[in-house]
């Protein structure tokens, strides 16, 4: 039984802190970043709510792609974008507060990161 | 004069039962700056959706936490319920909340314990667990477990409570009721309570919502935020009305606690008195496929399950957002411009959760 | 019960944890248990300490911090594995991040199983550890007597 309402807005990863902004001037408040590994893309959700009813705007990335910090608009969100660039190894520039990769501290670097593309292996090699 | 020196706050620390390391820069007395470092207790189990299926993962998200373990598990199994579509019948969706309600009676009475201990209160703190070793015996009583109770499975709930035990477990609770109010009025009107938290470190209402603020910390400074109003599982139907309180110190984050425990208990007595017949769990066939953001009012705040899957056995993605995560920032703003020796009690009003906060 | 001649201290640390046994520890001390009436205090000082519980198993932070705490306590000291992930890892035990037990990094003594360890069987737990700890404290007057 689930009551409250969400919306999903995809936009791109330039429109991210103009959106942001329109959020924080709406008197919205940050409610999570949360990032999903799909293989061969990360789907990163923003979500934002007055009351319970949530909408996310929801950006794509891939290996090697830089996001724009949004804690300038929010204080907090420090603490999920450290989060992203810790376990997912997802860079994120301009934070107020940079752990510089030490918010968590993990065994293997980035654990959920996704997994390197598998090259064929030629047949009748070594291996 | 500026002295300005680092003293480290953790991870072993007496005060605190759980890891965390606070690095706090501090100008003579005062605490200029303070940065966190968590992970102490990261296991990395949003991982393990990937070695266990969606159905045995139930009891793995009931670890996430052992204090709001429950509530991680119903969190869980809506977003998942949700997802394939099943009805929960009724009674399943009552016993779930009266469970929930137990759960935030222990879960506070443990943290109205833990402060009391922090400001030095011994006897309130001992006053506390005794009052919790109660609430206790009933959960251990119904579901076998006294924090860890794996009651809860996707479609329902593995056990029934008996309507007689239903009817002992509000007896049970009037008769603490009276104990509850003592231990309240203790907190409300006590003078070393007061001298330790009046006025202390205020987090306005403007900051707390800004902040990201959650649970009795943002309630404690006036926002209206609590999830239990959006009706979800039983609430509903039970009329629920959050507590607020509007000094945002530390004594107000304090209150909304003890004033939630009693609370809990009127939910339990409304949800005991309005208790449906019927089965307590929809059979549940097939695999997920699609996404749920699901949300829940834990003990310590809002709480978000969001669950990915794509119609295999093992669902793809389980990311848990907890309440203690999210009021990490608005921990550092309170602990600005305090003094050193009153850290461990403002460190306390958040209710750290480290295990659900580094998961 | 002739060891319980000094009373014992007990520090406890949060391996990794979901803190049920971690509360239950706590409550081992406060008034339907009361660990405190055999003279156990928990202190919070490595160095006042005779009996270690760890919870939780250990992961990459916590594994240097056990240790130190470990280092730090004088001995005869004996260290008591709270909950079925302080033994094994339990169900965490495939957790990227999670070494295993405690016993990877630090000698137990006692290993309390349970999820979460119930108070009494920690209570149990502890009484045994001070079995040991009295024997270890008897070789040690042996060989500084030589």
């Amino acid at each position: 039984m689930i009551e409250q309402k969400h919306t999903i807005i995809e936009i791109e990863v330039a429109d991210l802190l103009k959106k942001t902004e329109e959020y924080h001037k709406a008197g919205h408040r940050l409610v999570q970043i949360g990032t999903t590994p799909l293989g061969d893309r990360y789907e990163i959700n923003y979500t934002f709510t007055t009351a319970w009813d949530f909408e996310s705007l929801r950006i794509t990335v891939h290996d090697g792609d830089e996001l724009p910090s949004i804690s300038g608009i929010y204080w907090g969100a420090f603490i999920y974008e450290n989060e992203i660039n810790d376990l997912f190894g997802i860079p994120v520039n301009g934070m107020n507060i940079d752990f510089k990769g030490h918010l968590i501290e993990t065994r293997i670097p980035t654990p959920f990161k996704n997994p390197p593309k598998i090259t064929k292996v030629p047949k009748g090699g070594d291996a | 004069m500026s002295n300005r020196i680092v003293v480290p706050f953790g991870p072993q620390h007496p005060v605190l039962p759980e890891p965390i390391h606070l690095d706090l820069v501090l100008e003579d007395e005062r605490v200029v700056e303070a940065i966190p470092t968590i992970g102490y207790v990261h296991r990395g189990l949003e991982k393990l959706v990937e070695k266990r299926d969606y159905k045995d993962y139930v009891l793995i998200a009931e670890r996430i936490c052992g204090i709001c373990s429950f509530t991680h598990s119903v969190t869980y199994c809506n977003a998942i319920e949700h997802i394939m579509g099943v009805e929960v019948p009724p009674r399943a969706q009552f016993i779930r909340t009266i469970w929930m309600e137990y759960s935030r009676m222990h879960s506070h009475l443990l943290w109205l314990g833990l402060a009391a201990d922090a400001m030095g209160f011994e006897n309130l703190f001992m006053n506390a667990w005794r009052l919790r070793e109660e609430i206790l015996d009933d959960m251990e009583a119904t579901t076998g477990g006294r924090v860890i109770q794996g009651t809860c499975k996707v479609g329902g709930i593995r056990r029934d409570i008996g309507d007689d035990k239903l009817g002992e477990m509000v007896d049970h609770l009037k008769k603490i009721r009276p104990l509850l109010e003592e231990s309240n009025r203790i907190f409300t009107h006590d003078q070393t309570v007061r001298h330790r938290m009046r006025g202390l470190s205020v987090l306005s209402e403007k900051d707390a919502w800004d902040l990201g603020a959650v649970g009795p910390v943002a309630r404690g400074s006036g926002c209206d935020m609590d999830v239990r109003s959006s009706g979800y599982s039983a609430y509903g139907e039970l009329g629920f009305k959050p507590v607020t309180f509007s000094h945002g110190d530390c004594l107000d984050r304090c209150l909304v606690r003890s004033e939630e425990v009693l609370a809990s208990v009127d939910l339990v007595e409304r949800a005991v008195a309005k208790m449906p017949d019927g089965p307590i769990e929809e059979k549940v066939t097939g695999n997920p496929e699609g996404e749920c953001f699901a949300f829940s009012e834990q003990p310590r705040g809002e709480c978000l399950h969001y669950v990915r899957a794509n119609g295999k056995k093992n669902i793809v993605r389980h990311r848990v957002r907890t309440p203690t995560f999210t009021n990490v920032p608005p921990l550092v703003k309170l602990l600005e411009g305090i003094e050193l020796a009153d850290v461990p009690v403002v460190v306390l009003t958040i209710d750290p959760c480290i295990g659900c906060c580094d998961r | 019960m002739s060891y319980i001649t000094k009373s014992p201290w007990i520090i406890h640390y949060d391996g990794s944890s979901c803190n049920g046994c971690d509360i239950e520890v706590l409550a081992c001390l406060t008034p339907l248990y009361d660990l405190e009436r055999f003279g156990i205090v928990n202190t919070g000082n490595p160095k006042h300490a005779d009996v270690f519980l760890v919870t939780g198993g250990i992961n990459a932070q916590s594994e240097a911090v056990v240790k130190n705490t470990y280092e730090q306590m004088p001995d005869p000291k004996v260290v008591v594995a709270v909950g079925i992930c302080a033994c094994t890892g339990g169900v965490f035990r495939e957790c990227y991040n999670i070494i295993g037990g405690v016993d990877k990094v630090i000698p137990v003594d006692v290993y309390v199983p349970g999820c979460a360890a119930r108070p009494e069987s920690i209570i149990d737990g502890v009484v045994r550890a001070l079995g040991i700890l009295e024997e270890k404290r008897a070789k040690m007057a042996e060989k500084g007597g030589k």
